[in-house]
């Protein structure tokens, strides 16, 4: 079955690309045996379902009048310039990082996509060398079951639905938008688009796709808007540089995670708990309420000197805990 | 019906290959398509169909099979198919596959690397279907050298069949911790790099991430022999152990996220937005370190002892707070005035 479609596939390309002119229907029927030895009916439903294999494939193919002037006769054709990979020279060490590249994407679709795109370019005599390839490198690797459904649709510019789940919420809203783009940020993704319920961009997670995503108009049917920023857009889910810092005491030898970023500025201090070796440290953080957090998870490790809020909102925080234990 | 858009799409880029090359034995071809010698043969047998228009004998691409028909190492030669002598143009979906590929190693390269990624960027453009636009895409990749150094030491390592020697942080215990291990596979999952390998320290398989780890060394001792199947990340990380004790938490709204992100039993709704999860603790100290750092928004329920290890350090850290040392006059403004970059 493969094989006898493959045929008929190839043998349609090579026919539309050779051919002068456009080709009717008809035409292409008394050419090709397959269609010849169908049905009408047979022969309608396969040549639209050969059109559409034709077009996934990325080959342009083209509608139109077969004679200019009498526009009653439509036909079909491949033009060559469209359909051919143009000749491009890569140097050898532009063909070693194309080679880097198709092993960035630790994602089954899109790691096809990429070695698709090789292969042409391997088509068209470039060799990529195997050895070459060993190296350390970045990988992209979403899991989200609704990325490549929301990939395919930004690439292709089609508006889409899903249903959202927000952060602490249990209500799911379905969500109406135009994709502009991906973000990645430490390993969550994210799209970002025109919510078109709400008139503005939004920036949804993709782990909070709940829904299927589910095409809601044709590829192709908006445009980003000129100048659109994306890392403008992104700006609030990038780290914030650290701008305020924590005097900290830990006892020697615990808190290795906050000892990574913090300097010591003493040692051999003697803790609240009057038991000596305790260092203190200078600690840079953003968020109050997240370093707090972290504090928080090194307990009886550490105890914070200043600044007097930071304090405050750690030991008030371990007091609710042994409130509600008790409870 | 997609093996046939596989097929043709393979058959595509198989033409022009083999005429833009000298002999291509059919071992070569099959590897540089990823595919099987035998996937070639039937290959060569759809192209043996295939020509102009009519088909007659003298319109028909010509396969020399006998070359290959029993030798992998025969010469795949194809002739009468000169019309096909370009591969198609690179579709949009690859192209833009293939441009956040090279955008994300570009981030992760050093400054010296930026011009020839930026070539190839620009030649990719060219090679893209015409009127395909790149979606936009903005990526902050985690930089962290010592984790892509410790990737490359731990390689090594598999390739060259070594033991490793890691350093290696539990932030769950707060601990460093020195162990020798027999490496398996890297391996990604949800953005974090981690290396699957036999722990000597645990006398167990275990999953270490790469960015936890502080020193890797190779250790001139070949690994042990392990009979394990490969790890299958698709179900998540997780694997309840048999020690696992079933704890039950209460989680405030605000803390709703950690039964999507641990894996949870069950889930009840207790109204106001909180929510009842019972999961799987093989580390008592794991929990009462989630509960803390998330306090007050986590309550642990069960089991007791777990309730009273969590109140009881809890009161420790607390009493580190209570006395009249607490520093919150000058020195507190000083050093928050003197902020320390």
């Amino acid at each position: 079955m493969v094989t006898a479609k493959s045929e008929r596939l190839l043998n349609l390309v090579i026919l539309l690309l050779v051919a002068r002119n456009y080709t009717t229907k008809e035409q292409i029927r008394s050419l090709m045996e397959p269609y010849r030895a169908s049905s009408d009916e047979a022969f309608d439903r396969m040549f639209e379902r050969d059109k559409d294999d034709l077009r996934a494939l990325g080959i342009p193919l083209e509608v139109g009048f077969v004679d200019k002037f009498f526009e009653d006769e439509q036909g079909y054709r491949i033009k060559r310039d469209a359909f051919e990979l143009p000749a491009i020279d890569f140097s050898a060490d532009e063909v070693a990082v194309l080679g880097l590249a198709a092993r960035v994407w630790r994602h089954a679709g899109l790691a096809a996509a990429t070695s698709d795109a090789l292969m042409k370019l391997k088509a068209a005599g470039l060799s990529f060398d195997r050895e070459q390839l060993d190296h350390v490198q970045p990988t992209l690797a979403p899991q989200d079951p609704a990325f490549e459904p929301l990939w395919q649709a930004t690439v292709h510019r089609t508006p889409v639905q899903f249903d959202y789940s927000r952060a602490g919420q249990r209500d799911l809203t379905t969500r109406h938008i135009q994709p502009w783009g991906v973000i990645t940020t430490q390993g969550r993704w994210y799209v970002a688009g025109l919510d078109t319920d709400r008139g503005e961009p939004r920036m949804f997670r993709l782990s909070r796709v709940v829904s299927d995503v589910v095409a809601t108009g044709e590829p192709g049917s908006y445009s980003v808007p000129e100048g659109t920023d994306l890392r403008a857009l992104s700006q609030s889910l990038t780290p914030r540089e650290a701008d305020r810092s924590a005097v900290v005491l830990a006892r020697a030898g615990a808190a290795i995670g906050l000892r990574r970023r913090a300097d010591i500025t003493t040692t051999g201090v003697t803790g609240p708990d009057g038991t000596p070796g305790w260092d203190q440290l200078a600690v840079p953080y953003v968020s109050q309420t997240d370093f707090a957090g972290e504090l928080l998870g090194y307990a009886d490790a550490v105890v914070v000197e200043s600044p007097a809020e930071l304090r405050n909102a750690v030991s008030s925080r371990l007091a609710r805990v042994i409130q509600g234990a008790a409870t | 019906m997609s093996g046939a858009r596989e097929q043709v799409s393979r058959l595509l880029a198989l033409v022009p290959y083999l005429q833009s090359r000298g002999d291509v034995s059919l071992t070569q071809v099959a590897a540089d398509f990823d595919v099987t010698p035998d996937q070639i043969r039937k290959d060569l047998g759809v192209l043996w169909m295939c020509g102009l228009p009519g088909l007659t004998p003298d319109k028909m691409i010509d396969v020399d099979f006998e070359a290959i028909e029993d030798d992998p190492d025969g010469v795949v030669r194809i002739e009468n198919a000169e019309y096909l002598a370009r591969p198609v143009r690179v579709g949009s979906s690859e192209a833009s596959a293939l441009i956040v590929a090279l955008r994300a190693l570009r981030e992760g390269s050093p400054e010296s690397a930026y011009e020839v990624i930026d070539r190839c960027l620009v030649k990719l453009e060219e090679a893209a279907a015409t009127g395909t636009a790149p979606p936009k895409v903005e990526l902050h990749l985690e930089q962290n050298e010592a984790s892509q150094r410790h990737a490359a030491a731990l390689r090594e390592a598999i390739a060259t069949n070594r033991q490793a020697r890691l350093d290696y942080y539990v932030p769950t215990r707060d601990e460093a911790t020195r162990r020798t291990v027999d490496p398996l596979e890297l391996l990604t999952s949800d953005g974090h790099d981690y290396l699957d390998a036999w722990c000597h320290l645990a006398g167990a398989r275990r999953l270490f991430r790469l960015d936890r780890m502080q020193a890797v060394e190779l250790v001139d001792e070949p690994r042990q022999e392990h009979d394990l199947a490969p790890r299958d990340l698709s179900e998540g990380l997780f694997e309840p152990g048999p020690d696992n004790v079933v704890a039950v938490v209460h989680l405030e709204p605000h803390a709703r996220w950690v039964a999507d992100y641990y894996p949870v039993d069950t889930v009840e709704e207790l109204g106001g937005g909180r929510l009842a999860a019972t999961l799987r603790v093989d580390d008592p100290r794991w929990l009462v370190r989630l509960a803390l750092r998330l306090a007050p928004s986590v309550t642990v329920v069960e089991p007791a002892t777990m309730r009273s290890d969590l109140e009881r350090t809890a009161k420790a850290a607390l009493s580190l707070y209570d006395d009249a040392h607490g520093r919150s006059g000058e020195h507190a403004a000083s050093a928050q005035g003197g902020g320390v970059a």
